[in-house]
């Protein structure tokens, strides 16, 4: 919710310094990349939408995910045994011309539009080492300073009894306010961990282990993927794990208020959504303490002139 | 009216068009091109910088051969001369060995089957993302290679084939970290076989730590030089001139 859009705003609407430049700068350059890994990455795929669990797997094999067409024009992905209909979509499509398009991903979906795996290929690995040095850049820095502390979560926020109030509350739309807005949620805590300590460095290990080379030199990455069509199996579903994070993100920063938030993430000037009093929720745990921790924030942001949260 | 949402909304849409056309443009400018081809040569000095540069790609097992090695590329070459040779079982088939060397040869197809022989059940890998494992057997490289004696400045080898698309000959290079490792063979056996055509017929070379289109079909000829431009495009081979693909295929 932005704050602007309160029945009663603040008089006085509390600013805070809320994300360290070395997040904000990591925070674009991966939307940049990881945007167009994935798109490049449906390119590559594009060359062979089929794949594979074990060392090998090629055409005479069975797949357990497949997109491909019919001979009468009808697009369709395969899961195991379960087929569904995606013409139009995935497999077979009529272009602009009205010529049928049997690439297993439109053109609007991947980079570059029109087939070419030797630069969907060279987009891939450009961006792979602009990932992959962020994400250690971020990650040494993130030690240096702890702000790790900030995204690990703490035992007691895993509790199931407390995510599952934060599970409701976020389903109710009620998003934190005052200094509980100043922290990750236990939900996002284990959003923003498992993508930064779990899926960006299986994405990569994973890139890896379908590197020929790689292998050779290390070959406990095909003991630890289960093969080199297992890591490329694998692969993909963590990019579908990443794209559906950024959907979810993206769904999140708009209904929290889209401008608060992406200023915050730009300038690092963060508008501290505050509480409205709902008198039919006045029981819910959630907003209890809220009332007090506006004064706590005050005295938080003039004890600490960088203001930084935590 | 336009809602705080929707005009997110319309902004999210005109980015990932701009984005999208923007990517297209910028794939069309051989500038940035060349900006990202530069991660190609990082790529290349990163895995040999932390790689063993002896590593030997995985061997696998009996069990582990793929029930159908796929062919992909030239199934059957189609040049007149490369016919003749195959109907008559290629008997008379001669490796020629020539370029930056002090011995050029020319070596009888039963010759090489003569030397020392290696065997290797590997893992191709495909540019386009499936693999197949079997069986090669061949000759190691380095005895071809060591009976030619390169000069100094030899630097890479270049696989001339007998198989084309259109006019353009088939060809591809290493350089000689790959042309010295113990599993680089040319292969005249998959899998207990004589080397199908489809396959590449009678010799095939091995590069086990690259991509399939390194693994050059019917090679005739291998010339020594010490740098690829004035070799047909320049760029190394028949699908790095064609297509773009990268030089080095080790991802």
């Amino acid at each position: 919710m932005d704050a602007s859009a309160q029945p009663n705003p603040m008089p006085q609407p509390v600013v805070v310094k809320r994300h360290l430049a070395s997040t904000r700068i990591w925070h674009w350059v991966n939307a940049l990349s990881v945007f167009l890994m994935l798109m490049s990455g449906l390119m590559i795929l594009n060359a062979h939408p089929r794949l594979y669990w074990g060392q090998y797997g090629a055409n005479a094999d069975h797949a357990w995910l497949e997109i491909g067409s019919t001979m009468n024009g009808r697009g369709f992905l395969r899961v195991g045994s379960l087929r569904v209909g995606t013409t139009g979509l995935l497999g077979y499509r009529l272009d602009s011309n009205g010529q049928p398009n049997r690439r297993a991903f439109p053109g609007w979906a991947t980079v570059p539009s029109g087939y070419d795996l030797a630069a969907g290929r060279r987009w891939h690995f450009f961006f792979a080492w602009v990932l992959a040095i962020g994400l250690v850049a971020y990650a040494a820095i993130s030690l240096g300073n702890r702000h790790w502390r900030d995204v690990a979560p703490r035992p007691d926020e895993l509790a199931p009894r407390h995510l599952w109030q934060e599970i409701k509350d976020h389903a109710r739309l009620h998003f934190p306010t005052g200094e509980a807005a100043l922290h990750y949620n236990s939900l996002q805590k284990l959003s923003y961990f498992g993508i930064v300590a779990i899926l960006l460095p299986l994405v990569i290990l994973t890139g890896l282990t379908m590197s020929p080379n790689m292998d050779a030199a290390w070959p406990w990455l095909l003991d630890l993927l289960g093969g080199r069509q297992s890591a490329r199996s694998i692969h993909f579903l963590c990019a579908v794990l990443i794209a559906l994070f950024i959907l979810v993100h993206l769904l999140m920063v708009v209904l929290a208020g889209p401008i608060n938030e992406v200023r915050a993430m730009i300038t690092g000037w963060y508008r501290v959504p505050q509480p409205v009093r709902h008198p039919r929720e006045s029981g819910d745990p959630a907003f209890a303490s809220v009332p007090d921790a506006t004064a706590d924030l005050d005295y938080r942001i003039r004890g600490n002139d960088e203001g930084v949260a935590e | 009216m336009i809602t705080r949402r929707g005009f997110v909304g319309s902004i999210a849409a005109g980015a990932g068009g701009l984005l999208l056309s923007g990517c297209d443009k910028l794939n069309a400018s051989p500038g940035f091109r060349d900006v990202l081809r530069s991660a190609e040569g990082l790529t290349l000095k990163a895995q040999r910088l932390v790689t063993d540069r002896q590593a030997l790609a995985r061997e696998y097992g009996l069990g582990d051969i793929s029930p159908v090695f796929r062919a992909n590329g030239n199934s059957m070459p189609a040049s007149t001369d490369y016919q003749r040779h195959a109907a008559a079982g290629f008997a008379d088939w001669r490796l020629t060995i020539d370029g930056l060397v002090r011995r050029p040869l020319s070596v009888p197809l039963d010759r090489i089957r003569q030397l020392p022989r290696r065997t290797q059940i590997t893992r191709h890998d495909c540019v386009e993302g499936w693999s197949a494992i079997g069986r090669w057997t061949g000759a190691p490289l380095s005895i071809l290679l060591d009976a030619a004696g390169l000069h100094q400045e030899a630097r890479f080898l270049v696989f001339h084939c007998a198989d084309s698309f259109g006019d353009t000959p088939y060809y591809e290079s290493i350089d000689l970290v790959d042309a010295f490792h113990p599993q680089t063979i040319l292969a005249w056996g998959l899998n207990g076989h004589p080397l199908p055509i489809a396959n590449g017929a009678p010799l095939r070379l091995r590069v086990e730590r690259q991509l399939g289109y390194k693994h050059a079909k019917f090679v005739q000829r291998i010339e020594a030089v010490a740098d690829l431009a004035r070799i047909h495009g320049g760029k190394g081979g028949y699908w790095e001139d064609s297509n773009d693909y990268a030089w080095y295929a080790g991802i």
